[in-house]
């Protein structure tokens, strides 16, 4: 088990600090804000609202990953919610579509959680099965169109504003309160990266480490299912095809990005959704930038690469390297 | 929604059922890719309602993206002794030997929508498709002539990188555009033929260009980018459609609602309706024998505010897009 | 060869080792030498500097300072792979190879007999037993390593050592889950290699092993050399005040008298309990105040015997009775429910949560049992982790260290204190003094000693039989998976537990 150097954050705050400057070499006026219609408007801003839906999304996986999970499933779980948000909005009232999309996020977050816990599938192939047939769960509810809806109130929570910031931007943090109270105003954030620390030694402590992972993937589907009604809210539609297309990689990079280890135990919600910013701060710098479209991906691997280079603790400076030898030499064991 | 039909034309995917049950005097089998967009649900429909027009008892497979599928069908048609056969293929690629056994079988095959890489042009008779660069020209030539002159900076909305389609739209829209000088593409990215990227991508051109008064057309590579690329203009408090012109492909019945509010300026159709063609190539082909031209260009037809958008938007809604 | 009468090269010289990590002095001017064919023990507490002596040895740990000559050539390997190229190997109390791998595949690893590129299964099978064999050792080398006992992959990775021509081996703890036969199986390969002129560096915590086949001490404390000198010259107990820097009260070794009152109160008491293929249905009865010890060979059903009682693996006969009510036990949570706490044998990988801190550590299984719902206060943890790292001495003493970085001792007895905080009536021990370092040892006998004291049940699995005999009330004795003796008051001493182990002859362990 990999020891870890004290999180501070530092490297992934820094990162995203060199994100926004490099942002703002390319693109002059990229920290300009000014008030469009009585909501915030700039670059800035686009950062935030564009990267709700990832950042959503990895608050929800940080939890899964902390448990040594993964949850591939939360691209197709958006798909799915966003058509069942976007199918009912015209015909129902806000509530009954919020409660059906969150609901439906919530059986498959149940559907993966019984998968992975009771009958003992890993968790990558037990959330494979939901990523692939989401979709097709998706495409069957807008029959493969993109169905359309005019209700303004499920638009506000695309395009809205509460006190000049973008709705889905105010859904994040308020999404990102809840589950910070839920996991560190309880046990529960504990017991998370207990289990995910050593999970025979939690269950041997009494920790009900079936009923926790069970519950992480119903957050990680509910959580999900809030970015699918951005999504489809955003714009005004329901894109069974492309709602949430390959985003489970972004989240689950935004996870990796924010210091959680693959191989579960500590985590911070904060630094994940941190990463979510960086992934999206760069992907607007790159539009921006005005660089052609060819080269996008690979100016992502460079600075993916990059922040994760950085956090690396054997090229993360003097004081993480020490840290790593410490914890090497007084741990005990041989270690490769 | 109607699941329960969705459900039940699902579980028999890959079986054949018959449309136009009238005494028909030819059958034709056409293997139909699936529906992965609303275009090909629409191509569906048309289909079915050309051939009722021409009384021809048509049957429709659909292969659900597996060019398998697509093989299992057309050896079906053979089997049936269909009079001909519609093929929408998935891939380019590996026809060769189902397409001898029709042929041997004296059965001519129509291509629809994509042309194939057989090593002989010989396996099929003819090819109904559009052409996309010509689309990508004709959106070109719209903007030249109604800027009429004037100075005029485009963004430009790219589809997936390294889709032909999108190379292609791209390449039409600079040849419409090369001989005015005043027509330049000031930037260019991929919205990857979706809506979500559209708004993004048409976000980030608004902020990176004055707040978008620097911008004087938009060219989307299709009608969804364009539909987003209008919600960012309109949230970022600019009037597409006046202040800033927009041309798109495809013709979706979406962006003739926007046309409608004047929010959108043109559109180039994007036809789908390549049976319509494909019918009369061989009932002409079956009853006079003429053989038609290898490739049959569909027309590219251009729609303006002109058009009476909303007649459209109504004609083609329930297309199935 | 003469190696001992003729002493004037050594084999392996290390002079000023120096090494801190982040301002703190580990290892501080060690000199070290070893002899062909010496076998040469290296003593300490834990935290006295013997790992990272060995760390920096092998070059897995860079040294601050120092030189090391290996037959008068000046050597500075950069990882362990080099150190072993130069003939210096290491073999670790957890082994490190790959269980999941045959027994041959883990002797060959990495340098596996190849023909034409391919490797050469058969040739390499073949190879592979005949090492094994000069060990005493005859098993199917196809079969993967995790399938044996720890004894035999022990082994194994010894002769994977000897095998890559090492010079020196350097053995950290070998011993510490072997039982006697598998220690003289040891000893016996030890011995071999002492002729062939190989030099052995022996860490333990077993002073017999030390007398038994050292010819040298060396000993550490504090990271600094405290002593250095042949066996002959260095007693018992010289050699503990030199490990402790202090006198070890003979008390511990002792048996204290008992005063036999009524009996006391029956906490748990389980009739025909025992499971299919772990261990054969027993009765046990558990009392306030009173220790039952658990004594038998490795693998003979005391952890599942264990186990089975805390609920960790579920009963598939018998009844439980806790303070004179049926009771189901069926899960760790409901063992927890019933007043029970367990310490298990494996430290690491059922004990500890390495990442997390002691304090969390500490509070786990209290907070287990009040359920996620009602946690702790970040002062109600503090205030627990203060108490016990207090009470039980833990080093050092920072609540929030990650408790991986402690040494095994005091992750102990972190695990203790977990359980202690729940307030335990029963309290299960698996081998709660395997692996640690002697002044440890005897707190924690101490500790033992006071929870009985204050009627608390206490159920012991324990391989130090003297031990047992100091605070155990009643031992079982097991053997081939069922218990087979119980011994009670005067009966308790080591030679008659000894003497109901042997009673008939003890299924010979894999190695034999």
């Amino acid at each position: 088990m990999a020891m870890r150097f004290p999180r501070l954050g530092t490297s992934q705050l820094l990162a995203l600090g060199v994100i926004l400057l490099a942002n703002w070499m390319v693109s002059p006026q990229f920290f300009d804000i000014r008030v469009q219609d009585g909501r915030l408007f700039g670059s800035l801003i686009d950062v935030l609202n564009r990267g709700a839906p990832v950042a959503l999304l990895s608050i929800g996986m940080v939890l899964v990953i902390a448990m040594r999970g993964i949850d591939l499933s939360v691209g197709a779980v958006m798909a799915i919610c966003g058509a069942i948000a976007a199918s009912l909005a015209d015909s129902h009232a806000l509530p009954v579509v919020l409660a059906a999309a969150l609901g439906a996020g919530l059986l498959c977050g149940l559907w993966n959680g019984f998968l992975v816990a009771v009958l003992g599938i890993q968790p990558i192939v037990a959330t494979l099965i939901l990523m692939v047939a989401g979709r097709g769960i998706a495409q069957l509810i807008t029959e493969g169109r993109i169905v359309t809806f005019t209700s303004p109130q499920l638009a506000f929570l695309g395009g809205g504003s509460v006190l000049g910031l973008p709705t889905p931007v105010v859904l994040t943090l308020g999404m990102m309160a809840l589950t910070l109270l839920v996991v560190r105003g309880t046990a529960l954030g504990l017991m998370i990266e207990a289990t995910g620390g050593n999970p025979r030694a939690s269950a041997l402590a009494g920790i009900g480490t079936k009923l926790i992972t069970v519950a992480v993937y119903v957050w990680s589907g509910l959580c999900a299912a809030l970015a699918g009604i951005v999504a489809s809210a955003d714009i005004l539609g329901a894109d069974a095809n492309n709602a949430g297309l390959w985003l489970e990689l972004d989240a689950i990079l935004a996870v990796v990005i924010g210091g959680t280890s693959l191989f579960g135990g500590r985590f911070s919600i904060l630094l994940a959704v941190v990463g979510a910013l960086i992934i999206q701060a760069m992907n607007t710098g790159i539009l921006l930038s005005g660089f052609p479209p060819e080269t996008n991906l690979v100016v992502k691997a460079v600075v993916v690469l990059a922040v994760l280079l950085a956090q690396s603790p054997r090229l993360g400076g003097a004081l993480a390297g020490l840290g790593v030898l410490f914890s090497r030499a007084t741990s005990g064991g041989p270690r490769r | 929604m109607n699941f329960r039909a969705l459900l039940l034309a699902s579980a028999v995917s890959g079986a054949l059922f018959s449309v136009g049950a009238q005494a028909a005097d030819m059958t034709i089998g056409f293997s139909q890719i699936g529906s992965e967009s609303g275009w090909r649900a629409a191509e569906t429909t048309v289909s079915k309602a050309e051939a009722k027009k021409r009384n021809i008892n048509f049957k429709i497979a659909d292969a659900q993206q597996k060019q398998e599928n697509q093989i299992k069908a057309i050896r079906a048609f053979v089997a049936q002794g269909v009079d001909a056969i519609f093929l929408a293929p998935v891939v380019a690629t590996g026809w060769d030997s189902v397409l001898k056994e029709a042929k041997e079988a004296k059965i001519p095959v129509v291509l629809l929508d994509r042309d194939i890489d057989p090593s002989g042009k010989d396996l099929y008779l003819t090819a109904v498709t559009s052409d996309s660069v010509h689309e990508g020209k004709v959106a070109g030539e719209w903007l030249v002539k109604t800027v009429a002159g004037k100075p005029c900076n485009v963004v430009e909305l790219q589809g997936t990188v390294g889709a032909s389609v999108a190379t292609n739209r791209k390449k039409g829209f600079e040849d419409g555009i090369a001989g005015a000088s005043n027509v330049k593409i000031v930037r260019s990215q991929t919205g990857d033929f979706t809506r979500a990227k559209g708004k993004e991508v048409m976000e980030s051109f608004i902020k990176a260009e004055g707040g978008g008064k620097n911008i004087c057309a938009v060219y989307a590579h299709n009608d969804d980018m364009m539909v987003g690329a209008i919600q960012a203009m309109k949230e970022a408090g600019l009037k597409p459609g006046t202040e800033i012109l927009t041309v798109s492909i495809d013709a979706v019945p979406d962006i003739f609602k926007a046309m409608a509010a004047g929010e959108a300026n043109a559109t180039v159709e994007l036809t789908p309706n390549m049976a319509g063609p494909a019918f009369d190539a061989v009932i002409a082909f079956k009853e006079k024998g003429t053989v038609p031209p290898k490739w049959i260009q569909t027309e590219s037809k251009l729609y303006t505010q002109a058009d009476n958008p909303m007649a459209v938007y109504e004609s083609k809604k329930d297309l199935g897009y | 060869m003469h190696a001992t009468e003729t002493p004037p090269r050594p084999l392996l010289a290390v002079t000023g080792f120096s090494k801190s990590f982040a301002g703190f002095v580990a290892l501080d001017r060690v000199d070290f030498t070893l002899r062909p064919g010496e076998i040469h023990a290296l003593l300490g507490e834990n935290g006295a500097g013997k790992s990272t002596l060995i760390k920096t040895m092998t070059g897995v740990v860079t040294r601050d300072a120092g030189t090391m000559g290996l037959d008068g050539v000046e050597i500075a390997p950069r990882s362990a792979e080099e150190a072993v190229r130069m003939g210096l190997a290491t073999v670790y109390q957890e082994v490190n190879l790959a269980p999941n791998l045959s027994v041959a595949q883990n002797l060959f690893l990495g340098r596996q007999p190849t023909r034409f590129g391919l490797v050469r299964e058969g040739e390499m099978r073949r190879r592979a037993r005949a090492l094994l064999a000069e060990f005493g050792l005859s098993i199917d080398v196809a079969a993967p390593l995790e399938s044996y006992s720890v004894a035999v992959q022990h082994i194994v990775a010894i002769a994977r050592a000897v095998d890559q021509s090492a010079r020196v081996l350097i053995l950290d703890e070998p011993t510490a889950s072997l039982d006697a036969h598998e220690v003289e199986v040891l000893f016996a390969v030890m011995r071999q290699l002492k002729a062939r002129g190989i030099g052995i560096v022996f860490v333990t915590h077993f002073l017999d092993q030390v007398y038994a086949i050292c010819d040298r001490i060396t000993v550490l404390r504090n990271g600094r050399l405290a002593g250095s000198a042949p066996i002959a010259e260095m007693p018992r107990l010289d050699l503990v005040r030199l490990m402790l820097g202090r006198e070890l009260s003979e008390a511990t070794t002792e048996r204290p008298p008992r005063t036999e009152d009524a009996p006391a109160a029956e906490v748990a008491a389980f009739r025909g309990f025992g499971k299919e293929g772990m261990v054969a249905p027993f009765d046990l009865t558990l009392r306030a105040g009173h220790v039952v010890g658990l004594a038998g060979l490795l693998g003979s059903g005391r952890t599942e015997t264990v186990r089975l009682v805390f609920g960790a693996d579920r009963a598939d006969c018998g009844t439980a009775e806790v303070a004179g009510r049926a009771a189901s036990i069926g899960s760790p949570r409901e063992a927890m429910a019933l007043g029970f706490g367990y310490c298990p044998e494996e430290r690491k990988t059922e004990g500890i949560v390495a990442d997390l801190t002691v304090r969390e550590n500490i509070v786990l299984a209290l907070q287990a049992r009040r359920g996620a719902l009602s946690p702790l206060s970040r002062r109600e943890q503090d205030a627990i982790a203060a108490k016990f790292i207090r009470l039980l001495d833990i080093r050092p003493p920072d609540p929030e260290r990650p408790i991986g970085l402690l040494s095994g001792g005091n992750q102990q007895k972190a695990l203790l204190a977990r359980w202690l905080a729940t307030a335990p009536r029963l309290l299960i021990l698996d081998e709660p003094t395997r692996g640690i370092d002697v002044g440890a040892h005897a707190e924690i006998i101490r500790l033992i000693r006071e929870l009985c004291a204050e009627g608390m049940a206490l159920l012991v699995v324990s391989s130090e039989l003297e031990e047992l005999v100091t605070y155990a009330d009643e031992v079982i004795v097991l053997r081939d998976r069922a218990h087979v003796a119980r011994l009670g008051g005067e009966q308790i001493d080591v030679a008659s537990i000894l003497a109901a182990i042997a009673e008939a002859p003890a299924a010979p362990p894999a190695a034999a």
